[in-house]
């Protein structure tokens, strides 16, 4: 065998960008806010998932009314210190119906949860579909779907989930509804995203090799594009949950969203401040929950994003982030690249 | 006192040292060339002399004196009033180096503007004198123009000019064409070479083309894994070099001027295009990036294509392999038309970057085309593919690694491996080194043509570099704005090009001997004079 | 600029396409919903004749094409509506009558408008002051505690729900401090002091959570214009930092901001919707909740109509905007 066939470089320690479960977890350790945040919100799932049981040592359930415990002389303030905290009920009663706070307060994190990751559920699927199929089909295709994105883009979700939620029978499961609107308005963003991403894997020359192995688009779809859009989608999808917490919990402090008896954090808000001087717990708890729980899922969301988004990296050595890499680049990369550009402007002009 | 002063500097970002113990001198209206190839740590010194590594958390050993400033030690301010007004710097993407939501002129005025303490009309006036000076037509209507309104010569000019608004006593260029097409590149080099020569001031020249330095500089200085490899005068180092590394750099250059080796006979017709045409956009907007291209490529002979950019030699390249559509015209395998993509004709691509999925691991990407056409038993397709692993210089063993885990010029290999596997008889090689170190640059091109010999594939070289197109070709095509303007045998295109743009394609392709640049560049005064 | 005109033509075109599809939507969703449309369009306390009545008015029997076509008609040429005694004339924009209320949305919408536009555009001065001052500030002290601090705060406010942060000030400031009054809309050409007294609250309240998201923005993009090349030339040729972060970074942070301004733009609607029900305010936010409980529909269909019409507008306005902010984009 000849010299000329023996590769002598050395390569390149680790390159920015490479992917790969590990790595990603790796980057994600590394951060110590989002590994507080995702210790936080393991207990929230648990605390949700663990409601039944929670509620079960407690003793007592979030639906039922205790009239006794309520003065209804004085318009419906729980009776005894602190809104009635005691052994019985551990973070006292609901002013009015007397129901169990800490009862309500944990299956309100069921619906807030799980109304949040459903509807994200939804929007991830629905953005990725419609994306990938305008970013793959012909003009047409892709003008239709497009233009249908840009108009779900543009509609204001609040006011249109608060006006759905206006014409559909109120037979219907209340929190499944809630899941399956916010997801059915708000998935223009993932699609936007997932179409130009897929847009600019479609140009990547891997998937112009595995289109010349002899594969159909199917499997490069399978194979070559979708592995290379969860980056984007699973850095946008941990940002949309949190932001779904906060429309279920707005439109159910509206009274228009998850209804009684069914218990939400927004909506155990909505008259709480009319009793903020005798139970001041049943205004700061929900709302205390609501914070802690967006606050840990955003924390959360930007550790996931810095962990995938290879530029977070540059975006950290401020001033001199390209400078090294391109003392570790090719210079000659770079010129076929500005060619590039410069055939583009060629094209236009 | 010398202009520019380096003692025993040490640059280090983290674990990582990139210079290691340099020391040079650079007199007053000298220039000196830092020649090296990626990794060598020579961009790095053109920082330091302005120290730019500062508050970046790199730690900078030794002494750099430029014009009479210490320049670890000075403060701030003294930094400020070195940078720029008495030693300036030109960088390698002149797009990306001006702030694109500015006028050139303003940007240039800004600059004048911090050093002079000029009025702004001033400052504005100076900016169209010095737009003058490096040769922007109309350079009052054109100074206020954004960045993204120049072509790239023309960007590179504007920083150019910015570097000479204050009439620096220092240039440092860092690979300042690099970014550029040959022609263009010429006309900067030779820019630099007047501006030196009137004002006067000296040349730091940092590059990785010795072709470019042998042209522009009076000493030069080969630096590796941030140590100086051998330093001299130009004539002296590149005419006979002392050093081993020297030597083999210089070995790996290609020459335009050095005829290949001549290769077999050349067999049947295997490919053919004829009468190619493709557009690109509609109606107003729509241009022809290729335009009535027909050739042929026979088995075991090599097609060099050689073009621009914007010439359409790479839309040519996916049409051959059936990735584009053409608009008009057809591509013929064996004498048959075909459509859409075919094994037989395979690609190795020009990114090693973009053209390996990260994902995957490279055994399975060399796996694709073997399981494609429906090989199902696991141990026949891993045994092929250590094989062709083998045959391209990499170990079998590296199956499973993935692909950041190998260099550029490794990544190359996986890519040829990739094509081979699908048992190809025409491989088209769109840019196959361009991205990547001249000497490894050698090394990828043997191997192409050991394997041509071997397996008797036709080859399509498509590229920008008219040296590495007749190292490998045994016929070339001269592409321009979308159609051939010359195509023959190499020796005879290189030699006694008939078109009159060849002839200024390979005027403008520096030259390794010092002497031979002088008279190439008197020539191309002549050519853009007729 | 004729480039730039046509592209604004273009983008006006469009403007009017997507909200003429939006309408279609919006139409079809609600009035092609199984059930008795005329019973809930009416109410519930209508007798028999009334729901005959509201269902030739909607022109039920025609098919929804031609029922669109009509609905259509009354925003553009108005409409006259038959009341069995007498015809009453809806003018143009017609946007249909509410019978639950007895009265026209336009009128409905119209009445609300001043409070809501008072509202969003007061809070979104505040928010881009606030925001863009917060995010600059963050850029440019970088890497120090004063960046380090403002992340934490707007953090915060990205992470608190606008009820929230309203329910919070409104107990602190107005019942427990008592600094300011319970907010109350008094319009501005009756006692203009009065006026942004009583805004004052809201305006902060809506401001808050949109700012926070306006600071993590513009820091975020101000530092990524702060890693591009040509932040180094200016590095390299003595450009102080004060000019680097404030005129150059500052300038490649700006197209962004414009966008999510107008993206931003529907969302503070939403917003408007949660603080008006908060805080009492009788402005169309406060009317849709109502309408939307009472499931009134024809002022729910119009209140979106309406909405959907501002924020398109702003989007537009925006797209505009940005290609003059951003003359890289391709007007294409």
């Amino acid at each position: 065998m000849s010299e000329a066939l023996v590769a002598t470089e050395v390569p390149e320690a680790s390159v920015p960008g490479a992917s790969g479960a590990r790595q990603f977890w790796r980057r994600l350790r590394a951060q110590r806010a989002a590994m507080v945040a995702a210790v936080v919100v393991a207990l929230l799932v648990l605390v949700a998932l663990a409601a039944p049981l929670l509620t079960a040592l407690e003793g007592q359930d979030p639906t039922t009314y205790h009239p006794s415990l309520i003065d209804s002389a004085r318009g419906g303030v729980p009776i005894g210190s602190f809104g009635g905290v005691g052994g019985e009920h551990w973070l006292g009663v609901e002013p009015q119906t007397g129901r169990d706070l800490f009862a309500r307060l944990v299956y309100g994190a069921r619906v807030s949860l799980g109304v949040a990751l459903a509807a994200t559920a939804v929007q991830v699927f629905l953005g990725v579909v419609v994306g990938v199929a305008a970013a793959l089909g012909n003009r047409w295709v892709d003008q239709l779907l497009s233009r249908i994105t840009d108009i779900i883009v543009a509609m204001p979700l609040m006011i249109m989930a608060l006006a759905l939620l206006a014409v559909v029978p109120s037979s219907f499961p209340r929190p499944v509804l809630v899941a399956l609107i916010i997801g059915f308005v708000a998935w223009g963003t993932i699609g936007k995203i997932a179409r130009a991403q897929t847009l600019t894997l479609k140009e990547l020359d891997y998937v112009a090799a595995a289109r010349l192995s002899g594969w159909g688009t199917l499997r490069i779809a399978r194979r070559e594009l979708l592995p290379g859009l969860a980056a984007p989608v699973i850095t946008y999808a941990a940002l949309m949950v949190p932001a779904n917490i906060s429309i279920e919990a707005s439109l159910s402090f509206l009274g228009v969203g998850v209804k009684p008896p069914t218990p939400s954090w927004g909506q155990m808000l909505t008259s709480a401040d009319v009793w903020y001087q005798a139970a001041p717990q049943y205004l700061l708890l929900p709302a205390a929950a609501l914070f802690v729980t967006v606050l840990a899922l955003t924390v959360l969301g930007d550790g996931v994003r810095t962990a995938l988004d290879p530029r977070a990296a540059s975006r950290l050595r401020i001033g001199t982030g390209r400078r090294q890499e391109s003392k570790a680049g090719k210079p000659e990369a770079a010129k076929t690249e500005a060619g590039r550009s410069e055939a583009a402007e060629e094209g236009i002009a | 006192m010398s202009l520019v002063h380096v003692t025993d500097l040490t640059v280090e970002f983290g674990d990582l040292r990139a210079v290691d113990g340099l020391s040079f001198r650079l007199e007053e209206g000298a220039a000196l060339a830092l020649v090296g190839e990626s990794g060598s740590g020579k961009s790095t010194v053109a920082s330091a002399l302005l120290g730019l590594h500062r508050g970046t958390g790199a730690r900078v050993g030794g002494s750099v004196e430029v014009a009479g400033v210490d320049v670890p030690r000075a403060s701030d301010d003294e930094l400020r009033r070195l940078r720029g007004a008495k030693a300036a710097m030109v960088f390698q993407d002149p797009l990306s180096s001006l702030d694109p939501y500015y006028a050139i002129g303003d940007q240039i005025a800004e600059v004048y503007r911090v050093h002079t303490r000029a009025s702004r009309r001033t400052a504005r006036a100076r900016a169209v004198e010095v737009l003058d000076r490096v040769g922007i037509p109309d350079a009052v209507r054109r100074s206020r123009s954004r960045p993204h309104e120049f072509s790239g010569g023309m960007r590179q000019r504007a920083l150019i000019a910015m570097a000479l608004a204050c009439e620096p006593r220092l240039l440092i260029a860092d690979e300042p064409t690099t970014a550029l097409d040959v022609t263009v590149q010429a006309q900067i080099l030779d820019l630099l070479h007047t501006l030196r020569a009137e004002t006067g001031m000296g040349l730091l020249l940092v590059t990785h083309d010795v072709g470019v330095a042998a042209g522009s500089v009076d000493d030069v200085l080969v630096m590796r894994h941030g140590r100086a490899v051998e330093q001299g005068p130009v004539a002296a180092v590149l005419g006979a070099p002392g050093e081993a590394y020297t030597r083999e750099l210089l070995a790996a250059v290609p020459r335009v001027d050095a005829p290949r080796a001549p290769s077999g006979p050349a067999g049947e017709v295997v490919l053919e295009a004829r009468g190619l045409r493709r557009e690109f956009g509609r109606g107003r907007k729509a241009f022809a990036a290729v335009d009535d291209v027909s050739l042929t490529v026979r088995r075991g002979e090599t097609l060099g294509v050689v073009g621009e950019s914007g010439s359409g030699k790479t839309t040519l390249g996916r049409m051959l392999v059936g990735l584009l559509e053409p608009t008009a015209g057809e591509v013929r395998h064996d004498g048959h038309a075909r459509v859409g993509v075919n094994p037989a004709v395979q690609m190795v691509f020009q990114d090693p970057v973009s053209s390996l999925n990260p994902r995957r691991n490279v055994g399975e990407s060399i796996a694709d085309p073997i399981r494609a056409r429906g090989e199902r038993d696991e141990q026949r397709i891993r045994g092929r593919v250590k094989e062709l692993l083998e045959r391209v210089g990499l170990e079998g063993a590296r199956y499973d690694r993935y692909p950041h885990e190998f260099s550029g010029g490794q990544r190359q290999r996986v890519g040829i491996a990739r094509a081979l596997a699908a048992d190809p008889r025409v491989i088209v090689c769109d840019e196959p080194v361009s991205a990547l170190d001249v000497t490894t640059q050698a090394q990828v091109v043997a191997l192409l043509g050991e394997l041509q010999r071997e397996l008797g594939l036709a080859l399509v070289f498509v590229a920008h570099d008219l040296a590495v197109v007749r190292q490998v070709s045994d016929r070339v095509a001269v592409m321009r704005r979308g159609r051939i303007v010359e195509q023959g045998p190499a020796d005879e295109v290189y030699d006694s090009p008939r078109d009159p743009y060849t002839r200024q394609l390979l005027a403008a392709v520096p030259a390794l001997d010092p002497r031979i640049a002088a008279r190439r560049r008197a020539e191309r005064g002549e050519v853009a004079v007729t | 600029m004729s480039g730039f005109t046509a592209f604004a033509l273009r983008r006006a075109v469009s403007a009017v396409l997507t909200l003429l599809a939006l309408s279609v939507i919006i139409y079809v969703v609600f009035y092609a919903t199984p059930g008795n449309v005329a019973q809930i369009t009416c109410g519930p306390r209508c007798s028999p004749e009334q729901v005959h009545q509201v269902a030739q008015q909607l022109r039920l029997d025609d098919p929804l094409y031609l029922r669109y076509w009509h609905f259509l008609q009354g925003i553009v040429a108005g409409h006259d509506y038959s009341t069995g005694t007498s015809v009453e004339h809806c003018p143009a924009p017609c946007l249909g009558l509410s019978y639950q209320s007895d009265q026209q949305v336009t009128r409905i919408i119209l009445n609300k408008l001043p409070v809501s536009l008072s509202l969003v555009v007061g809070a979104m001065v505040l928010w881009l002051l606030l925001g863009v001052g917060t995010g600059v500030l963050s850029a440019w002290r970088r890497g120090r505690f004063t960046e380090r601090a403002l992340t934490g705060i707007t953090l915060a406010g990205v992470a608190t729900p606008v009820f929230v942060i309203g329910l919070v000030l409104m107990i602190v400031v107005c019942g427990q401090l008592e600094l300011l009054p319970f907010p109350e809309y008094v319009s501005f050409s009756d006692d203009p002091e009065q006026w942004m007294w009583g805004l004052l609250l809201p305006w902060v309240t809506l401001a808050l959570g949109e700012a926070a998201y306006f600071a993590r923005l513009t820091r975020a993009s101000m530092l990524e214009t702060l890693a591009e090349d040509h932040i180094r030339t200016f590095r390299a040729y003595g450009v102080g930092e004060r000019s680097i972060v404030g005129r150059h970074a500052l300038r490649g942070a700006l197209a962004p901001i414009i966008a999510l301004n107008a993206n931003d733009f529907g969302s503070a609607m939403g917003g408007a919707v949660l603080v008006e029900s908060l805080f009492g305010l009788p402005g169309i936010g406060q009317e849709l909740v109502h309408a939307v409980t009472v499931v009134d529909l024809p002022v729910v269909v119009g209140m979106v109509l309406v909405i959907g019409f501002f924020v398109v507008l702003a989007n537009a306005v925006a797209d505009v905007l940005y290609a003059v902010a951003d003359r890289r984009v391709v007007l294409a």
